[in-house]
């Protein structure tokens, strides 16, 4: 507590992302999810093994409902019915066996996403048994999974969900250039991180710029200049293009041996192809610029860019190249590339035209992802920046889903929608407020006033304090 | 601009005033002069040639103060030629005074209070007894301007992270604090011995020894950071044994014990939105704060991370969603501060002959629709300008006006 900044060093393999794109029960464009997987490999890699929980049908009345789509319905209802969302409105039919919530005084929004989060990669209780964050054993291991180093019991999961969170991307650290794929996954208790993976999300691929890679590798053989990080990439997706080419050959004709698998540029192959989007962790304004002109090179688009504390001074270039922005309200000035974050940032990229995301990169963050949103939108508000509520909702609800590419599954409250929603006690800009419910899939899988819709993991029992006791 | 930044009569009228010390005056005005509030209450007669803040519809409290954080001490987290808040290779740091490493020019003594934090605890880091605290106003050209009490006490390490400098055992830890303390009553007693040479080797060095023993005398507290339960209960053990006034920081499980510190008299601050169980702290929660301040403990809130302090009220608005009254998170961002630091006849409430450190708030200081209008230190007002303000408004229009 008392040494933050060394803990966020230590922490520093946390901001690339990942792409994904979603098959719920209705399947997206791209149909099969082996393409989002591997174009190598005609077969099924490490599958989600996710299956909605049963929930009786569920009616809130008389909420304030926030959409996310431009409208806040006062006195408003919801219906949900077998994870989805079935009805929005001022008032809506419910079938008779609908559990009927009260929701006076209450607001309802969609499940807020977080597209960067090491929930479960950087578990509690934080020992370095658990530090399964940063591969830094190479500044390039596209290789490496962050599903591989999740456990879902980490005690920091329970207390995400209590927050209103229902979708996380779990990222590689930042330690290294390529630090790996990310998992997209709902926030749900569960023994297994396959039980947890959002079905047919697609991957995406942490990538990091400026400090970090240059300090974990600056006396182990470089990187260790910022023109040696883009060196990096450069030789990293060249090789990649090559490995695309054998791969596209022998795909046309199975003619001979098929090309040996590597797994490293399978993962930057899928990123070359669109499958897999980029989640770039870069700070400066300058080399933001820079991560653009390689994407340009290789031809591969930036999803968004994480931390991101100087994209106010590109805004309308970051817009115009539809790049969003991950940032944070407040953070500043823990390192040199973060000298610069203001409070208007992620107003200032909105006012710009751009697609502006509030995340979180912290286990305590992520807990009040509705606080940092307000903070961000009454600070654009104060210097005269006109942000509205659904504005700033959405960038904790649809412009996170559509930086997974999760956008027409989840994000905001429409009909057909996934039912990921949260009851908040009062208004959720409001520091007062609070999650009441969260559904995941129309499943209640937190409830503040019900011991028994509070989960806990296995590391708790015995251990830390009791449901209901205001953790 | 100079006239605006010399200390001037001031008069804040029309608003609603938080005093702390009593109950919220609404339609009140405040009366500066000098640095000082002369006069507050509904009914002050407002002299001609005073600067009238117009404050109708707004909030005025005292200005916050953090118990925690290296304002002035630290300018960019990571690079370590900007930090000055630990000293290296001394376990027992008790000399350590961080006064001449504050930076009167730090960008973010502004960053923070144009958000209504006007007073910081300076903090010493690392080491098992890490150095003396003191407390600083955020403004001033000069340490000396900036200073309002040093030491305010000796910081101690009773936590985890304390572990490596006693040689990797809380019982360690726990004997050698208890080994200095009794060392440095041995110096004192024996100081010409000392001097000669006379003695053992003791457990630290003179400098450090002298300065323990104001704290051994009850004249300087013994600020004692502990998380775990155990640890916060060796904390109490060894403030009884050498009748130590101390002060409980971190204090994560100290809601498992709130009767036993009330009892023992001994003030915690706490970090309310700390929740995140580690070893240290398995129990760690919420509700932490709320818990204490009901048992009748003197609570203060806390923002630990320096970048962040401007967090503070969020951190008491947390505290309120936590259980903590309104009135209970106000007091311990202002009142209980200044009270467990020893300055409450001078900081923390706004009364006749206090220092004006005064916030105007367009509403409730804890929620994030409200702004600051004014902040006023010593009787001065501040220019609602930082680094960060001039940055926004060079790149507000795109491309920037270089």
């Amino acid at each position: 507590m008392r040494q933050l900044w060394s803990l966020l060093l230590a922490l520093t393999g946390a901001c690339a992302s990942a792409g994904a794109r979603a098959a719920h029960q209705a399947t997206p464009a791209q149909s099969a999810a082996s393409l989002a997987e591997s174009t190598s490999v005609n077969r099924a890699q490490y599958p989600s093994r996710y299956q909605r929980h049963a929930n009786p049908p569920v009616v809130i009345r008389s909420a304030t409902i926030m959409t996310a789509t431009g409208q806040e319905i006062p006195h408003g209802a919801i219906l949900l019915r077998d994870g989805r969302i079935v009805a929005v409105g001022a008032t809506v039919d419910a079938p008779a066996d609908a559990v009927v919530v009260d929701g006076a005084g209450k607001y309802v929004t969609p499940g807020l996403i977080d597209d960067h989060s090491h929930l479960g990669v950087y578990a509690a209780p934080g020992t370095e048994a658990e530090s399964d964050g940063n591969e830094a054993t190479n500044p390039v291991t596209a290789e490496v999974w962050a599903e591989h180093s999740f456990w879902p019991q980490d005690p920091q999961i329970p207390l995400a969900i209590a927050g209103g969170i229902t979708t996380i991307q779990a990222l590689p650290g930042s330690a290294n250039l390529i630090g790996g794929r990310s998992a997209i996954l709902k926030l749900i208790p569960a023994r297994t991180v396959q039980e947890m993976k959002f079905p047919g999300a697609r991957y995406g691929l942490k990538m990091a710029c400026g400090e970090n890679p240059k300090r974990v590798y600056g006396r182990r053989g470089g990187p260790s200049t910022r023109m040696g990080n883009m060196a990096g990439y450069r030789a990293a997706f060249i090789q990649a293009e090559a490995y695309r080419r054998k791969w596209d050959t022998w795909n046309k004709d199975h003619k001979g041996d098929p090309p040996e698998r590597n797994l490293r540029l399978e993962s930057l192959t899928e990123v070359l192809r669109g499958n897999i989007y980029v989640q770039n962790h870069c700070y400066r304004a300058d080399e933001m610029a820079q991560m653009l002109d390689l994407a340009h090179e290789f031809g591969f688009k930036i999803r968004s860019f994480h931390h991101a504390v100087e994209s106010y001074k590109i805004a309308d270039l970051l817009a115009q190249e539809g790049t969003s922005v991950s940032v944070w309200a407040d953070w500043w000035g823990f390192k040199e590339e973060a000298l610069d974050g203001i409070q208007q940032n992620a107003a200032l990229n909105q006012q710009a035209g751009g697609r502006p995301i509030i995340h979180s990169d912290d286990p305590g963050g992520i807990q009040r992802l509705n606080q940092e949103a307000a903070k961000a939108m009454y600070a654009g508000q104060r210097s005269g920046i006109p942000i509205t509520r659904d504005q700033a909702l959405r960038w904790v609800t649809a412009n996170p889903a559509w930086a997974l590419g999760l956008d027409s599954i989840v994000g905001t409250l429409e009909p057909g929608k996934m039912a990921d929603v949260v009851v908040w006690s009062g208004d959720p800009f409001s520091v007062y407020a609070k999650a009441v419910q969260v559904y995941n899939d129309g499943w209640l899988v937190y409830d503040r006033t019900d011991p028994a819709h509070q989960p806990r993991t296995d590391f708790e029992v015995g251990e830390v304090p009791a449901p209901g006791s205001d953790r | 601009m100079i006239a605006f930044l010399l200390a001037q009569t001031i008069a804040i009228t029309g608003g609603t005033v938080y005093p702390v010390s009593g109950p919220k005056l609404a339609n009140a005005s405040l009366l500066i002069r000098d640095g000082r509030i002369i006069a507050v209450g509904t009914n002050v007669s407002i002299p001609s040639d005073a600067t009238r803040i117009d404050a109708a519809g707004k909030w005025i409290t005292p200005g916050l103060i953090d118990g925690a954080g290296q304002l002035g001490l630290v300018e960019v987290s990571a690079v370590p030629g900007t930090r000055e808040a630990t000293v290296q290779g001394d376990t027992i740091a008790a000399a350590f005074n961080v006064m001449e490493g504050i930076n009167p020019a730090s960008t973010l003594i502004p960053v923070t209070r144009i958000e209504g934090i006007t007073t910081a605890l300076a903090v010493p880091t690392g080491n098992l007894v890490s150095g003396q605290a003191v407390l600083i106003d955020l403004d001033g050209a000069t340490i000396e301007q900036m200073l309002v009490k040093s030491p305010v006490g000796i910081v101690a390490d009773l936590s985890e992270s304390a572990k490596d400098d006693a040689g990797g055992s809380r019982a360690a830890v726990a004997d050698r604090l208890r080994r200095m303390f009794r060392d440095a009553l041995e110096y004192e007693r024996r100081k010409v011995d000392f001097s000669r040479a006379q003695m053992q080797p003791l457990s630290a060095s003179a400098p450090d020894l002298e300065a323990l023993l104001p704290v051994l005398h009850g004249r300087v507290a013994l600020i004692a950071y502990a998380n775990r339960r155990s640890d916060i209960e060796t904390a109490l053990r060894l403030a009884k044994e050498f009748k130590v006034k101390l002060i409980l920081a971190g204090a994560a499980e100290g809601w498992e014990i709130a009767a036993g510190i009330a009892a023992a008299g001994v003030p915690v601050l706490v970090e309310p939105m700390n929740n995140i169980p580690g070893y240290d702290a398995l129990g760690v929660r919420y509700g932490n704060a709320a818990v204490l301040a009901k048992a009748g403990v003197t609570v203060a809130l806390l923002e630990t991370d320096t970048h962040k302090s401007r967090n503070l009220r969020q951190q008491a608005g947390n505290a309120v969603s936590y259980g903590m009254t309104w009135d209970q998170a106000l007091r311990a961002v202002t009142l209980s501060p200044a009270e467990i630091f020893g300055v409450a006849d001078r900081y923390g409430s706004l009364e006749p002959g206090k220092v004006a450190n005064v916030v105007v708030w367009s509403g409730d200081p804890f929620e994030f629709t409200t702004g600051v209008e004014h902040v006023l230190i010593r009787g001065k007002e501040i220019p609602l300008t930082s680094r960060q303000t001039e940055l926004f408004e060079r790149y507000k229009k795109l491309p920037p006006n270089y």
